[in-house]
């Protein structure tokens, strides 16, 4: 159905069944964000032997979030007198608006996807970055120094990390000849690009941690450091959209991952009776355990360090994938 | 050219990685400190002051409160210095419990500063990896003494407590368990790379500065110098255990952490032999007059506590208070070498540096 309204001729009606798809699809990534973050605090507790949230809803604790997002919603609004209040109050918005505008063209399987953009890929780095200056105007309007530290930390990690991270995918956009994700998805039918690509997925995955902002790359708010970092000055709602900023990035995070490297909804051999949808989840459920994992066992980086890994580790392995791939390309294809 | 300016930036008093009330106010550049200017006092409470109106026993429960991580030691300091004054003889039962709760503490102490490094450092599981064996020896302790953190356990000539029924057994199964979840950190942090990235090389000084600053314990035997005053001024029974002082030579956070993380099994083997040798029966209190009053005359005894060198001058002048009380408390001694760390370091290392360091700030306000 959504393939032929997707190569239809615009009317209302494909409009508003396109609203309601979009709303659909906001429920299910605030579904994701809520129960993502239960269950990140349960697999944390379980691998540091404690219990996790066990008193909202039952014994596993199903309604805590929901339970924190009401408190977020009752808390005060408190905006500094110093800080510069048009930029406060935007800042939250334009760090979060990217976060939604990138799921519109990420395929979940072949009938289940929203757009087919020729440049879904692009479309993807593109927009993401703009988050970016969200946090840093969020750092700067806090007037607050730690807010600031942790705005710029912010700035320059995810500048040095997108380069990479985009330069890992060219491999790919090399071996499929398109920035289509459904294609790059298509390609994939016989062997994931995890198997042709291992080098790629390793800088892709390692980049998109450090531009998610969580352990070990979490600077920007490291908490023993910068207190809370970029949004140490914020409270109750706007605070939850930072939040919720970071969450819906690692469902897109993890997508995107889904798609370029674990071939998307296509079945594991011998397994094609189970949908394509449920293939995408569970490849999609693994590369968000993996980030919770590495959150629960790993340290944090130095801002310098971090920098240095960037640059001059991740960087030239990226274009030495490049051009292996090419070679590749030119020998075998 | 675009105007720079340098920042003043204040650390606490109230910041999640300063241990307690500490404050530094830091003048940065960027991300780079010019200059640091650590602030103290937030948990001063006057404990030599108060211990000028006090009797003996009564001084003790104030020293639980000052190196509230290894108060045991603290307790010590305090009986050793009156039982020196007194020439007192010490019932073998008794010196063998103290020894246990000391060294019992000490593993506790290094198992608190390893897991709250590390949690500074930003690895959040190791914390709580620590702590459960942190709470078993605390469990231990208040088996012992009732209490788990202010013990108040030892008095002038033995200690408070006999060990419970089981109470030997339970620290003998104790020391394996330990050993073996010591392997696990090993497993889990020691070879990180991204922790030894943090730590190689960060909070560097020589020999020379730790001599001059008069560091002592971990922060001193991590320059390379052998001096513990377990092995060189032996007190109480520590003559006869076997065990090896662990010297590294570096002086960087990284030594630090190996140094302290040695002490440990170090500890463990004296906790180990200690049981071995724990006589079956005999008193825990030597013959004590029920009003202490040591001899006029001036005393100083020091003794190895986790943080290094804790020692207690206590001038007398035959009464039942002492007529002045000075404590040499480690962590505020290891501090003052903090501003001249921070210099040209980024504000990632204030944490390291400061959390190697490992201070405790009931001890440096006293």
């Amino acid at each position: 159905m959504i393939e032929e309204l997707l190569y239809s001729a615009p009317s209302y009606l494909s409009t508003l069944i396109f609203f309601a798809l979009g709303a659909g699809l906001l429920m299910m990534v605030l579904g994701f964000v809520t129960y993502a973050i239960l269950a990140e605090r349960k697999v944390i507790g379980f691998m540091q032997l404690r219990v996790g949230p066990n008193r909202v809803g039952g014994p596993l604790g199903l309604l805590q979030t929901v339970a924190d997002v009401l408190k977020l919603l009752l808390k005060e609004d408190t905006i500094p007198k110093a800080a510069d209040r048009p930029l406060f109050i935007l800042a939250p918005v334009i760090a979060f608006a990217p976060a939604f505008m990138v799921l519109a063209a990420i395929p979940f399987s072949e009938s289940l996807r929203f757009s087919d953009l020729g440049i879904g890929l692009l479309y993807y780095i593109a927009i993401s970055g703009i988050s970016t200056v969200g946090i840093l105007m969020g750092g700067w309007a806090s007037n607050n120094k730690y807010a600031l530290l942790g705005g710029m930390r912010s700035a320059a990690q995810m500048i040095s990390y997108e380069v990479p991270l985009v330069m890992s995918v060219i491999g790919i956009i090399l071996l499929t000849g398109s920035l289509n994700l459904v294609e790059i998805v298509e390609a994939q039918q016989n062997l994931a690009y995890l198997f042709v690509q291992p080098l790629a997925f390793f800088i892709f995955l390692i980049a998109s941690v450090a531009e998610l902002n969580r352990t070990p790359f979490d600077l920007p708010e490291a908490e023993s450091e910068l207190v809370a970092g970029y949004h140490v000055e914020y409270s109750g709602f706007r605070w939850a959209f930072f939040m919720l900023t970071e969450y819906v990035y690692l469902f897109a995070m993890a997508s995107i991952t889904t798609i370029l490297f674990l071939g998307g909804w296509n079945p594991v051999p011998f397994l094609e009776f189970i949908p394509g949808v449920i293939w995408f989840a569970i490849k999609f459920s693994i590369i968000v355990f993996i980030m919770i994992w590495l959150r629960a066992t790993l340290p944090r980086l130095r801002a310098d360090q971090l920098m240095s890994f960037g640059w001059k580790v991740l960087l030239p392995l990226a274009l030495l994938n490049i051009f292996i791939s090419a070679v590749i390309k030119e020998i075998w294809f | 050219m675009i105007r720079t300016e340098e920042m003043l930036l204040n650390v606490g008093p109230q910041h999640p990685s300063t241990h307690g009330v500490f404050r530094i106010v830091l003048k940065i550049d960027g991300e780079i400190i010019k200059e640091a200017k650590p602030v103290i006092g937030y948990l001063h409470r006057g404990t030599e002051k108060l211990a000028e109106d006090l009797q003996y026993t009564q001084i003790i429960p104030y020293t639980d409160r000052m190196d509230y991580l290894s108060a045991m030691t603290n307790n010590y300091i305090i009986c050793h210095a009156v039982e020196t004054m007194m020439e007192m003889e010490i019932p073998e039962r008794a010196d063998y419990l103290r020894i246990l709760v000391m060294e019992l503490g000490r593993v506790a102490s290094h198992l608190v500063w390893f897991g709250t490094y590390l949690l500074d450092i930003g690895a959040m599981s190791p914390f709580l990896y620590a702590f459960r064996e942190r709470e078993m020896i605390i469990n231990m302790l208040n088996e012992i003494s009732g209490a788990r953190l202010t013990f108040n356990y030892m008095r002038v000539g033995g200690v408070k407590w006999d060990a419970p029924e089981g109470w030997i057994e339970k620290v003998r199964d104790f020391v394996p368990h330990m050993r073996k979840q010591l392997a696990g950190y090993h497993d889990l942090i020691s070879g990180n790379e991204i922790f030894l990235n943090r730590v190689k090389g960060v909070g560097y000084y020589t020999k020379e500065d730790a001599f001059a600053y008069s560091l002592s314990g971990a922060n001193l035997r991590c320059t390379g110098v052998d001096w513990d005053l377990r092995k060189k001024e032996p007190y109480s029974l520590y003559d006869r255990f076997d065990f090896d002082v662990p010297v590294f030579d570096g002086g960087d956070a990284w030594t630090r952490y190996q140094c302290r993380m040695a002490e440990i099994e170090e500890s463990l083997k004296i906790v180990e032999q200690a049981v071995e040798q724990f006589p079956a029966e005999g008193d825990i209190m030597a013959k004590v007059p029920r009003i202490i009053k040591p001899p006029a005359g001036e005393t100083y005894v020091r003794i190895e506590s986790p943080r290094g060198e804790i020692g207690c001058y206590i001038a007398s002048q035959g009464k039942k208070e002492p007529y002045r009380l000075k404590f040499r408390r480690p962590s505020f001694y290891n501090l003052q070498i903090l501003p001249k760390l921070l210099e040209g370091e980024n504000i990632a290392n204030l944490i390291t540096i400061l959390g190697g360091i490992d201070i405790v700030l009931g001890e440096v306000d006293g």
